[in-house]
């Protein structure tokens, strides 16, 4: 390893650093104390649905269209758990159905 | 003793919602934990590393960061950007965190993709304190992420269950977070916003790229529509 002790402790504390830095700086901004502008509060409220929205795509960034299987076990699977959400619309029977279901799919079929 | 019995209830509330995060978090945690051991790491590292960054994706880009040259700016900016999602989690939070006391400091270090979509989601029952609920949430998580990260490191090599795929629980769990929160709203103009850019800007920028633009996309989006959604009535100003 190329780096001592001290060099890789101010690595991770940057590491740190940068990751409190997205955490926190909203609440350092937009204090309690201070009336939140309106179009942060728009934000606010309309934001969440597309962040979940792209944290869903945001789990398939390792996967190509183009190429390899052409993330056709993803989508199938992902139309499994939504398929078992609307059945039963029991989270741990969706997740661990579609899991095990995507699992099945690429260990002996893909 | 009521309050004793006020925190009890809401881990009680809190624990079956992190359920899959545990399954998820000591999968995912014990492949960093490996990947660190094989990387020539103590156990110490992966140990040390999820208790005070705990931040999935960013832990794994350490790990190269650590066996590269020493450039400390270079691994702020990376970790600035792999993490920007956070500043949405963040204005997203900024009310349901509010009156939560000492415990903010917490929730706020804490969130991770997975708090944030369990805390803003979750129904919380009326008689269970919203703040304790969140903090559960968020420290479940918390450690689920150590217990793997720490397994992983310390028993690396030893894993011989065939466990090919299970890191699909992640993207389940999204999807059927997703699903609620779209069941839940009346117009979906947000969602499928977030949803359509960030797969625009896959395909256009790819998987190393792209959370940057997307997040672009979406305010610049948001921004532009903000009065024909205020005219439907999807956004009403208190």
């Amino acid at each position: 390893m190329s780096m001592n002790l001290m060099q890789q402790v101010v690595m991770i504390c940057m590491v740190i650093l940068g990751t409190m830095i997205t955490r926190f700086l909203p609440f350092l901004i937009f204090t309690s104390d201070r009336p939140t502008p309106k179009y942060v509060q728009f934000l606010g409220k309309l934001l969440p649905s597309a962040a979940l929205g792209m944290l869903v795509i945001y789990c398939l960034k390792d996967v190509s269209l183009f190429t390899g299987n052409h993330a056709i076990p993803e989508l199938i699977s992902i139309m499994v758990v939504i398929l078992l959400h609307l059945w039963k619309r029991q989270m741990l029977i969706s997740i661990a159905g579609g899991t095990i279901f995507y699992m099945i799919l690429i260990q002996l079929i893909f | 003793m009521e309050k004793r019995n006020k925190i009890k209830k809401a881990f009680g509330a809190a624990f079956p919602h992190t359920i899959p995060i545990f399954a998820g978090f000591t999968f995912l945690g014990i492949a960093y934990g490996i990947y660190m051991n094989v990387s020539g790491f103590s156990p110490m590292y992966p140990a040390l590393m999820s208790l005070t960054i705990f931040a999935g994706s960013v832990e794994f880009v350490a790990v190269n960061l650590l066996l590269g040259a020493f450039n400390p700016l270079n691994a702020l900016i990376i970790t600035l950007m792999i993490n920007s999602r956070h500043l949405f989690y963040g204005i997203s939070m900024l009310d349901k965190y509010k009156g939560t006391g000492l415990k903010k400091f917490y929730l706020i270090f804490g969130m991770c993709d997975e708090s944030f979509s369990i805390n803003y989601t979750a129904n919380i029952p009326r008689d269970v304190d919203k703040g304790w609920f969140m903090f559960f949430v968020t420290m479940l998580n918390h450690l689920y992420w150590f217990f793997g990260a720490t397994i992983g490191g310390v028993f690396g090599s030893l894993v011989k269950f065939n466990t090919n795929g299970l890191e699909f629980v992640m993207t389940a769990l999204f999807v059927v977070i997703f699903l609620e929160q779209w069941m839940k709203e009346t117009t979906h103009h947000s969602a499928l916003i977030g949803l359509g850019l960030s797969l625009l800007c896959l395909i256009l920028f790819g998987g190393e790229n792209f959370i940057i633009p997307s997040m672009l996309m979406i305010l610049g989006t948001l921004t532009l529509m903000k009065k024909p959604l205020e005219k439907v009535g999807v956004y009403e100003c208190q």
